[in-house]
């Protein structure tokens, strides 16, 4: 039998209050492209932190090609060929693309040689760069590029992805999916880290899935169905989402004819966009990002004001309205940037439970604060939703993506709202907590309330809305009955009738 | 009301000297702020170092060696501020105003006994034929060596700054200290010297003003120039050498309202002694006009686990 590349043996590392890893072992051999399979929390980035060198493992070693492999800063790793891309960007926004590689290397090159030579990888892999361009004007896609490049130039025999596709638009994917065949054929192992079942099922070789640290299972993806493999990682079947035939009540938001100039330069303008949505129903609206879905949002919170007639609930003006007033009236929303527009990064849940909350839950008496309450709230959501932390006084910056946007969404949905509007409800959760989230959209229109969820998720769409509209350029499709909509309706929707090319769904 | 007594060349010449201390501790401090700390407590480093640097020159008879007091001393009292706010995380902007304050007293309490004594006077180079050009010798030639230390440590900083290294390594602790961290770069370590370099270099400034500019001791004898080279790092963009012209605009007015006031032009004299501050933020401000790039991680304490 071949030595593998790199032998993982009772890897365990513990974070006080939680193993983040408990005794993980898998290999992964040369040339093969290993899924890391498991829920938010699970331990995935603490194990490639350990493999990177930023994390020292509590016991248990590693084998890099049969020697044992303990590094103890990431210099090390690099010089043993490991290379990770994060997921969370770490580039230096005001520096350029050659000087943020030169930061990665070892033993950088003069810049004229080092941009030549990143023009020559970068053309090599399809992922065409210019070196001397500031990397605070790049694009999400050319970001992860400098990264890949960063990490190529170092001639890596494995390279860790931590959820490399989360923030990259269909096309781009596809791109970067071809570079990593290239490199797996190039004999380059890749350690693949996503919550992307499809996607894994078509690039990896192997997958091993990490339940509460533990490593509960592995597989062949090509040979498994993506709902098995969710099953591994829950640990339990997989709840769908129920739907019960509802009764619509009379309409309770209704938006006639409304125009928004683009809040910036980089905004989309809203063109005549018309849309009702009934007591009990559930709006879907898809849409590629970028076409007007923050700008809706804003209309519908009260964030941007209109003409007061543009926008009404219950047949009453509410455009001229702000967020506090809208609250009030029970219209409530969560935004699809986590942290810094639904919540405060560096305040506790419980002060992220009061922002909101304060109105429709009585935390706020004369203009005191009633904390008591507040956390009451706070662990209130924490239970219902499952979300993972320590308690309610933990910063929201400390929680992992997924658990701060099931406290972000239950945080408005046990306000008893009466319209909620959401944006990418379920955005970088995993599978068990994405289905929770939108069982208790379901369950919150199934009481009565209207609910607007704009996504890019047609999957979830289809799996909750009573209806669907498309933004496309700022323009809203009309609605359709979403029960019987192909995917193709839904391309033609998306594309508008300008000619577009039809979304890749 | 006399103004032909003001002789050009002179007034170049000390407007050079005036403006040493400040860029010295402006080039100090913009390493600091590259490396994204902002530590206030420049004035205080600055005094201390005037009165170690004194001390230190009128015990020993040597000014240099009173330079090199000074540096020792101005980094000694930064590193105060490195442990307070690097390695306890406490706050930047509050450490940085206590520093001051801690300066400035103590550095009182070490003058008491220096106050009204001469210190050592360090000489100026002199070159044969060069020094004694018209014009060009007494300002080109005929200057002390710190003030050629100065302007050496400015295109110093700039070229480490651009080209090496190290400095495209500390701009990126500066730029994103998460990032530095996850690359493997030793975030607490650049920081703390950098604060050191800052230090020393802030001391350095100090003593030039006790031991070249005027020289004695008095308290407070900064004079505010400490918070004129945080101002003008801002308002410099962070560039060096926009600092040293900026540093030399402070220096030029300082130089020129002191004659003024000396030829008795009937402006009062209040307004005189502010012009060199006004100008100084005024020309910086409208040169800042471009889109000024703060080092994106300023004033924010660095935790691993964060």
């Amino acid at each position: 039998m071949t030595v593998p590349l790199l032998s993982l043996q009772g890897l365990t590392k513990a974070y006080p209050g939680v193993v983040a890893n408990d005794s993980v072992s898998f290999d992964i051999g040369e040339g093969e492209v290993h899924a890391l399979l498991g829920e938010n929390g699970a331990g995935k980035s603490t194990l490639v932190k350990m493999i990177y060198g930023l994390v020292k493992p509590d016991s248990g070693k590693m084998l890099l090609r049969g020697q044992p492999y303990e590094p103890a800063e990431p210099r090390q790793a690099r010089a043993d060929g490991i290379a990770m891309v994060f997921q969370h960007f770490s580039l230096f926004d005001a520096l350029n693309v050659a000087e943020n590689i030169a930061l990665g290397m070892e033993n950088p090159p003069e810049m004229r040689d080092l941009a030549a030579r990143i023009r020559e990888v970068s053309e090599t892999y399809g992922l065409p760069l210019d070196p001397f361009r500031t990397v605070g004007d790049l694009s999400a896609g050319e970001r992860q590029r400098v990264e890949i490049i960063r990490c190529l130039l170092q001639d890596p025999k494995l390279l860790i992805m931590d959820e490399p596709t989360s923030v990259l638009t269909p096309q781009e994917v596809e791109i970067l999916f071809k570079t990593l065949q290239k490199l797996q054929s190039e004999g380059t192992s890749i350690l693949y880290i996503s919550h992307k079942l499809e996607e894994i099922r078509t690039l990896c070789d192997h997958a091993t899935i990490l339940r509460l640290g533990k490593n509960v299972g592995e597989c062949t993806p090509a040979d498994t169905s993506a709902r098995d493999m969710a099953e591994m990682m829950v640990g339990s079947s997989l709840q769908t989402p129920q739907r019960e035939t509802r009764e619509f009540g009379p309409v309770a938001m209704d938006i006639s004819g409304l125009s928004v100039p683009a809040p910036s330069a980089f905004g989309t303008a809203l063109k005549n966009v018309h849309l009702t949505v009934r007591k009990g129903e559930i709006l879907g609206i898809g849409g590629v990002a970028g076409n007007g879905q923050d700008e809706l949002l804003g209309v519908l919170s009260g964030e941007t004001l209109t003409e007061a007639d543009a926008v009404k609930l219950h047949g009453d003006p509410i455009g001229r309205l702000g967020p506090t007033a809208r609250r009030k009236l029970g219209v409530l929303a969560a935004p699809e940037e986590r942290l810094g527009h639904a919540a405060a990064p560096d305040m506790s849940l419980t002060e992220n439970a009061m922002l909101t909350g304060s109105v429709r839950e009585g935390l706020e008496k004369n203009g005191f604060l009633d904390w008591g309450a507040t956390k009451d709230f706070a662990e209130r959501i924490i239970k219902a939703f499952d979300v993972r932390t320590p308690g309610p006084g933990n910063a929201a910056r400390s929680l992992s993506g997924g658990n701060l946007q099931k406290f972000v969404i239950g945080r408005e949905v046990l306000q008893k709202p009466e319209v909620l509007v959401v944006n990418q409800p379920t955005w970088g959760v995993d599978a068990a907590a994405a289905a929770a989230i939108r069982q208790s959209l379901l369950d919150l229109a199934a009481k009565g309330a209207a609910v607007i969820c704009i996504s890019q998720d047609l999957d979830e769409l289809m799996e909750i809305s009573d209806s669907f509209a498309a933004l496309n350029e700022g323009r809203l499709s009309a609605p359709r009955e979403a029960a019987g909509l192909t995917v193709d309706e839904i391309g033609l929707m998306m594309g508008g009738a300008h000619g577009m090319e039809v979304a890749h769904v | 009301m006399d103004l032909s007594a003001i002789n050009p060349v002179l007034l170049i010449a000390s407007l050079m000297v005036a403006a040493t201390p400040l860029l010295l501790a402006a080039i100090g401090e913009l390493v600091v702020e590259k490396a994204g700390v902002l530590n206030l407590g420049v004035e205080g480093m600055m005094i201390v170092g005037a009165i170690a640097g004194f001390a230190t020159a009128v015990e020993s008879g040597s000014p240099l060696l009173g330079f090199v007091a000074a540096a020792f001393a101005g980094a000694a009292l930064s590193i105060l501020f490195a442990i307070l706010t690097q390695f306890a995380q406490a706050n930047q902007v509050a450490s940085g105003l206590s520093l001051t304050l801690f300066g400035l007293g103590l550095s009182a309490l070490m003058g008491q006994t220096y106050v009204g004594i001469k210190p050592p006077r360090m000489g100026d180079i002199h070159l044969p034929v060069l020094s004694d050009l018209p014009v060009v010798g007494p300002i080109l030639f005929g200057h002390d060596i710190i003030l050629y230390f100065g302007i050496a440590l400015t295109a110093a900083v700039w070229w480490v700054l651009k080209y090496s290294r190290l400095g495209l390594v500390l701009r990126a602790v500066g730029e994103n200290h998460d990032a530095a961290h996850a690359l493997g770069y030793k975030v607490l370590k650049i920081r703390l010297l950098a604060i050191m370099f800052g230090g020393a270099c802030a001391g350095l400034g100090g003593a030039y003003i006790s031991l070249i500019r005027v020289p004695q001791w008095t308290e407070g004898m900064t004079a505010g120039i400490g918070w004129i080279a945080l101002a003008l790092v801002v308002f410099a963009s962070w560039k060096p050498w926009r600092a040293l012209l900026g540093a030399y605009l402070f220096g030029g007015v300082t130089v020129v309202q002191l004659n003024l006031q000396a030829a008795g032009v009937a402006i009062p004299v209040e307004y005189l002694a502010m012009s060199p501050y006004l100008i100084t933020i005024l020309v910086l401000v409208i040169l800042s006009a471009d889109k000024s790039s703060a080092p994106a991680s300023l004033g924010r304490n660095f935790h691993a686990s964060r």
